[in-house]
């Protein structure tokens, strides 16, 4: 089956007073209808490859790449307009915090109608039935009275949801999250994983996950790429992750506390200038 | 060392009055870390910042190293005894003031001599060295700052810590170097830790004790082997336990 | 400059007081370099200064000599800017007066902003009755148009460049103070602050210490966008015969005068104008890239 989406040799590059700073440093893979969890620390990249994926990112940085097909055709640095018509129909991303994604001044229910208007052109009945049928599969108890209500009127967790319903509403093919749970509560959290999860199902979509999590990507993705500087230095499927061989991914692992397993002190990551080189292992 | 009971905190007047903490009482004892567990908005930090002296409006009795603590004022002692460390070390550093100013106005401040001296130690002792101490906190990482914070901290040679997230908003590799460079000087100083946190593990790895807090009141105390073998009494922290062991797909 | 000197300079990693200090304003200056536009403003105000400073020596006539057989003579070889009614050398009057309008715009930036950041800082910090009494004599304030108000002083204090610098000050720092105020609320419950609290800092040592170097950045970029209208307020009161008193050669008082020739001899009140319009141009300018260097919310990471 051919991928989703491809990628290959995505690089993104700002130029800076004391020379060019490249975020993202070659990164390549292949999604397809699954969960890929994509994992790094902060300066990491992994941020920026999914806002360069999304024609997110602003001058003067610059992406260029290989390859950046979405269903064969390609995608790398087309006109904003097209990229823009692309972005919501046939791409979607959820953001970290809900307070900043949503318009503060306009209902939950007509931000949701919008966006899935602009993409398929339904009339406003079609787009209102849409948006409540979205807020009940995100399991929101009260579509009606959420439909109405401001976003400053939400809970954090129930904001993400309706974040994951507008994203949703027109179908896309592709969802990339970047930390969609890191702002909320663990008992939320793992509501709205259960509801993403479910929905990507369902659709048969291809979701990247991004995050900074390394147990929730094992938990929750099928495939993880682990980056460092810009670069993935570790490919492989979540439920291996703990099993993972690169000294990063190791030095990571064992950085964490855990609750099942006391430790004196916590392991701590040093980090070789080898890293930042090598070639990904098991990269195509 | 510390002595909370009863202790209420409250914001605005009625009847838009919001009770953040509702009558939590706890006591920690010289040399012991607690921890004060709870999701967002449960009330942890708004306790610790009452300790502090950053919130006025509260009632019931704190007790620190003997001495009762009211209202906002606190005194040249208090100051001595008890020191923070901040949730966002973004946050926490005066952007304009550098590494040198920071420190060198604390010392100043809590009355201390060879100034020189101690900012070298200092440094020293959170592992930062002598080549951070004229830098801008543009300059530095977060990790970093969270030890510039700590060593602001440990300017005044208190013997409370009050840690609000001091990790939660840094990576994980930088927690666990921020983490053991916390158990570190409590092994030196034998310091008092209260430690706010979201993060079970975290608490469980830095603490002795710990309170679970919900909606403004404390829920359960517990001692770690407790939390780590998921015993909790009440239904609440157990469900808090176990959503924080991660997501377990539906089958 | 030498390579070692830059790289030393922009280092990361400052290891005395002073390189870090010479690097922030190293820093600070490649921001306000890249602005080119900014620069082209600096330009002409330390063009402007060099003119005012050395006035005498530049000017080609005595800016009070009078030839009324020379009287409102076009643009020539002799005076390249023309002559006014009482004959008198235009080109040697601006130079001349660009020292009155620096003496007005250096005044005025010293008074306004300082009584500004003062009772601003103040009412945001102490909050409560002070802010409400402060803020109240603020609105006062903001509640009369700018002119008017320096009218009525200027009116009652009488008619001088003097005066007429005063009444300025005293009716433009309402401004400054709501800015400062604004910008001490939201700086007032910053980490930083509350942890200077934990160290037993007192309330002036945060206000002075803390709090006002935070607002200082964005009131001097405020105060050299508003410049301009400082220039055209000063222009405006000698237009009106309430500032400078004639023969000084205020460039508002100029166009005044050439104000009843204006449709005959256009230099006249033309030629003033222009360098007014010059010297706010270039002061917004400036004030421009002051803002990308200062402006903490600019970002600078």
């Amino acid at each position: 089956m051919s991928p989703l989406l491809s990628v290959r040799n995505l690089r993104v590059d700002f130029p800076t007073r004391s020379g060019m700073f490249e975020a993202v440093r070659g990164v390549g893979f292949d999604l397809g209808r699954e969960r890929l969890g994509v994992v790094g620390e902060s300066g990491s990249g992994k941020t920026m490859a999914g806002r360069a994926i999304l024609g997110l990112v602003r001058p003067p940085g610059k992406v260029t790449a290989e390859r950046m097909e979405l269903g064969g055709e390609s995608i790398l640095n087309l006109p904003e307009s097209r990229m823009r018509r692309l972005r919501g129909s046939r791409i979607s991303m959820v953001m970290q915090d809900p307070k900043f994604s949503l318009n503060p001044v306009m209902t939950v229910g007509r931000q949701i109608m919008e966006g899935y208007r602009l993409h398929t052109g339904e009339s406003r009945a079609a787009a209102r039935d849409k948006a409540l049928e979205m807020l009940r599969a995100v399991q929101i108890r009260d579509p009606e009275r959420v439909f109405d209500a401001y976003p400053h009127e939400v809970s954090g967790g129930m904001g993400q949801r309706i974040m994951i319903a507008m994203m949703l509403a027109p179908d896309p093919e592709i969802l990339i999250a970047d930390e969609p749970t890191s702002a909320l509560d663990v008992s939320v959290r793992n509501e709205v994983l259960r509801i993403l999860d479910r929905l990507v199902g369902a659709r048969g979509m291809g979701l990247i996950f991004i995050s900074h999590d390394l147990n929730l990507v094992a938990q929750f993705c099928d495939r993880v790429l682990i980056m460092y500087a810009g670069r993935v230095v570790e490919e492989l499927p979540a439920r291996d992750l703990h099993a993972a061989r690169h000294p990063y991914t190791q030095g990571l692992l064992n950085s964490l506390p855990r609750l099942d397993r006391p430790v004196e002190r916590l392991a701590v990551l040093r980090r070789q200038q080898g890293w930042r080189d090598a070639p990904p292992e098991g990269a195509a | 060392m510390l002595t909370v009971e009863d202790l209420d905190v409250w914001f605005g007047h009625p009847p838009e009055r919001v009770d953040a903490v509702q009558s939590a009482s706890f006591t920690v004892p010289q040399g012991e870390s607690f921890g004060l567990v709870g999701e967002s908005g449960s009330g942890k930090s708004t306790i610790l910042r009452a300790i502090a002296g950053l919130i006025d409006t509260w009632s019931g009795r704190i007790e620190v190293a003997g001495e009762t603590i009211a209202g906002r004022h606190r005194t040249r002692t208090f100051h001595k005894t008890v020191q923070m460390v901040f949730q966002d070390p973004y946050a926490s550093l005066h952007p304009r003031h550098s590494v040198d100013r920071v420190l060198s106005e604390t010392l100043r401040l809590q009355g201390m001599d060879r100034v020189d001296q101690r900012i070298t130690r200092l440094l020293d002792q959170v592992g930062l060295g002598q080549g951070f101490r004229f830098r801008y906190p543009h300059q530095l990482s977060g990790g970093q700052r969270q030890r510039v914070a700590i060593a602001r901290a440990l300017a005044a040679e208190p013997r409370l810590l009050l840690l609000d997230e001091p990790t939660s908003a840094l990576d994980v590799s930088v927690q666990a170097e921020i983490l053991n460079l916390l158990c570190d000087i409590r092994a030196e100083r034998g310091l008092t830790y209260v430690m706010v946190s979201h993060d079970l593990a975290v608490v469980a790895h830095m603490c002795d004790r710990l309170a679970v807090m919900r909606a403004g009141r404390i829920v359960e105390q517990m001692d770690t082997a407790r939390l780590r073998a998921a015993a909790a009494q009440s239904d609440y922290a157990r469900a808090l336990i176990a959503a924080s062991t991660g997501y377990r797909r539906p089958a | 400059m030498t390579e070692t000197t830059r790289a030393w300079l922009l280092s990361d990693a400052p290891q005395t007081r002073r390189q870090a200090r010479m690097g922030a304003l190293y820093q600070g200056w490649l921001t306000f370099r890249a602005n080119r536009l900014a620069m082209v403003g600096l330009a002409i105000l330390i063009l402007l200064v060099l003119v005012a400073a050395f006035a005498p020596w530049i000017a080609p006539q005595n800016p009070y000599a009078q030839n009324l057989a020379e009287r409102l003579k076009p643009p020539s070889a002799q005076h390249w800017l023309g002559t006014d009614a009482l004959g008198r050398d235009i080109l040697s009057r601006l130079i001349h007066g660009s020292r009155v309008t620096l003496f007005i715009v250096g005044t005025v930036a010293l008074i306004a902003p300082v009584i500004g950041l003062f009772v601003g800082t103040v009412a945001g910090f102490a909050g409560g009755w002070v802010d409400q009494v402060l803020m109240r004599i603020t609105d006062i304030f903001l509640a009369f148009p700018k002119l008017i108000l320096a009218l009525a002083f200027v009116a009652a204090l009488g008619p001088g460049i003097g005066n007429a610098v005063l009444a300025l000050a005293v009716t433009s720092w309402p401004p400054y103070a709501r800015l400062a105020r604004a910008e001490t609320l939201t700086i007032r419950n910053a980490d930083y602050i509350a942890a200077a609290r934990l160290q037993g800092a007192g309330p002036l040592r945060l206000l002075i210490g803390h709090i006002w170097p935070l607002c200082v950045s964005s009131l001097i970029v405020r105060v050299a966008l508003d410049m301009a209208g400082i220039i055209l307020s000063a222009a405006g009161l000698g237009f009106l015969g309430l500032g400078a008193q004639p023969p000084m050669p205020e460039w508002g008082a100029m166009i005044s005068d050439g104000r009843t020739y204006i449709l005959d001899f256009w230099w006249v009140a033309a030629m003033p104008g222009m360098a007014i319009f010059i010297v706010s141009l270039a002061f917004n300018l400036l004030g421009d890239g002051l803002r990308d260097v200062l402006d903490p919310k600019g970002g600078r990471e």
